[in-house]
């Protein structure tokens, strides 16, 4: 285990003062499921109506 | 840089949705997606003008295999450029089936699985080092195709004991073995097979059969270009880290179902590690040995890495953006939010599948991509070049012209990855052993002399 501490904490210099500069990781992330949200309509413009049906008729041979 | 021959073949899952009873046999499909492609009467297998081969796999699937690729980007633009083609050739397909009655629609996927538990693969091949001991390779490198499905798995909501779960990986409850030859029967992370098409004194071939296919170029970027890196970075001899699973088939299950990624692996040197910590292990080998101020693509990769994996200890959200399995996450959440159901709702299901819809006016992955929500790598003219044109760099480039010239001139041929043969008159095979040639002056002269002019393309 002593190694995997040694592996997690080795921030180089350059990554601090990125991280600083970034917004922060969870702000990122937030941005994203915002944007997802928001396509929302769009997908019931695109998506299969017949989905139980449509997911279960979709039987492949199997290949490599 | 050392250069390195990449190759990349994806098997296509493909449908009819009758609309009403109609029985439609998928042989009858197949014939129809090939057709003006394959000349009529030919099996189902030909190499074409970008010197790629699309066929007819196992299970009736499309196949299509890239052209010799010399670079990770040109694999991540001939990969794109084969979804085009196929998608290119559904429209015609659904056109004869309209015609003469079917009522239906034609559906092609680039996925891994479907709804019974069949499998379908997406294999990575690169040219490596015959001097390298295949083992040694084998042992270092499994844990690393082990974990990497951490950021290039394409996602997949999998039933485990009746209830719906989502997996990080569409493919790692298909693998049964570490290494194997058989690629059906006996699926295995990395398969044997050693076919390098290429002077087998010099090199040998690496199958890799574990990876998803995926849709995000920035994923197939990842899982190429680091798989590339490591390879050159063993061929050179660097150490590279001691991690070898006591059970490397069971870890690619439990890390596709453990997207908090807090599960320790039993190591058979007695650690314990988890799969973020055994790609950390993988970069900073890396980095010692090309140290981290090296420029071109293994600098930039070696930042992405680092990038991805500090994001992956995180928040996984923030890499919806470029990652498969966690834009599939993030997109199926927000409908579920949206819609107050949950994971085992049909329409999820749905959306597993149509994530990879390669029609671009239904799939789910392009209208991500349409929205400006995914990072991408190609241009459409990069991409609308490569369904024409071989790479420049390489045997295929030798094979295209070969192709062009014999289709436009009107001669039966037949062609295979190291060979190249004009029917009739000047009848002769030329072998094309060396896939990093691209240039041979025998076909040139064969032109030539067919033509009474060197044939340009």
């Amino acid at each position: 285990m002593a190694q995997k501490k040694e592996t997690r904490h080795k921030p180089s210099e350059k990554e601090t003062t990125e991280e600083t500069e970034k917004p922060s990781i969870s702000d990122k992330g937030k941005e994203l499921t915002e944007d997802m949200d928001k396509l929302m309509d769009e997908i019931d413009d695109v998506l299969e109506k017949n989905a139980e049906e449509f997911v279960k008729n979709y039987v492949q041979k199997g290949g490599q | 840089m050392r250069r390195r021959i990449v190759g990349i073949e994806t098997e296509f899952g493909l449908t009819f949705f009758p609309s009403g009873k109609a029985y439609l046999p998928m042989e009858k499909v197949i014939g129809y997606l090939f057709e003006e492609v394959i000349p009529t009467g030919w099996p189902s297998n030909a190499f074409l003008p970008n010197g790629a081969r699309f066929y007819q796999d196992t299970g009736c699937h499309p196949e299509y295999a890239t052209p010799e690729c010399a670079s990770v980007k040109a694999a991540v633009i001939h990969d794109r450029a084969g979804e085009r083609l196929l998608e290119s050739r559904l429209a015609p397909a659904q056109k004869k089936l309209d015609d003469e009655g079917f009522k239906g629609r034609l559906y092609a996927y680039k996925n891994n699985t479907d709804s019974m538990g069949n499998t379908y693969g997406c294999h990575e091949n690169y040219l490596v080092d015959r001097q390298l001991d295949f083992w040694h390779l084998a042992e270092h490198m499994i844990p690393f195709f082990v974990t990497r499905q951490i950021f290039c798995g394409a996602g997949k909501v999998f039933r485990h004991n009746g209830q719906a779960r989502f997996s990080i990986s569409q493919r790692a409850t298909h693998i049964h073995e570490a290494s194997s030859s058989s690629t059906t029967s006996s699926r295995s992370i990395i398969n044997t097979r050693d076919e390098p098409h290429a002077d087998a004194e010099k090199y040998r071939r690496l199958h890799i059969i574990v990876g998803d296919s995926n849709m995000s170029e920035f994923t197939t970027h990842l899982k190429v270009g680091l798989t590339c890196m490591l390879l050159t970075a063993l061929e050179e001899g660097a150490v590279l880290p001691d991690v070898t699973l006591e059970d490397a088939v069971d870890a690619l299950r439990v890390i596709s179902l453990d997207l908090r990624m807090k599960t320790a692996l039993k190591l058979t040197n007695n650690r314990r590690m988890t799969a973020l910590e055994i790609q950390w292990a993988y970069l900073e080998a890396a980095e010692r040995h090309f140290g981290t101020k090296t420029r071109g693509v293994f600098g930039t990769l070696l930042t992405q890495w680092r990038d991805i994996l500090t994001a992956l200890e995180g928040d996984f959200s923030q890499l919806a953006d470029r990652i498969d399995w966690v834009a599939k996450y993030e997109l199926m959440h927000a409908f579920m939010r949206r819609q107050g159901c949950d994971l085992d709702d049909p329409r999820v299901a749905m959306m597993d599948l149509q994530y990879h819809d390669i029609d671009r006016s239904r799939g789910l992955f392009y209208l991500l991509e349409r929205e400006k929500k995914m990072i991408r790598l190609s241009t459409d003219a990069q991409v609308r070049h490569a369904m024409q044109h071989a790479p420049s760099n390489t045997r295929a480039h030798i094979r295209g012209q070969f192709i062009r010239f014999a289709k436009e001139a009107g001669r039966p041929y037949s062609v295979d990855w190291t060979y190249l043969k004009l029917s009739g008159y000047f009848e002769e095979t030329i072998l094309c052993t060396d896939p990093f040639a691209n240039h041979d002056p025998r076909v040139e002269e064969l032109v030539t002399t067919a033509t009474g002019d060197l044939y340009e393309i």
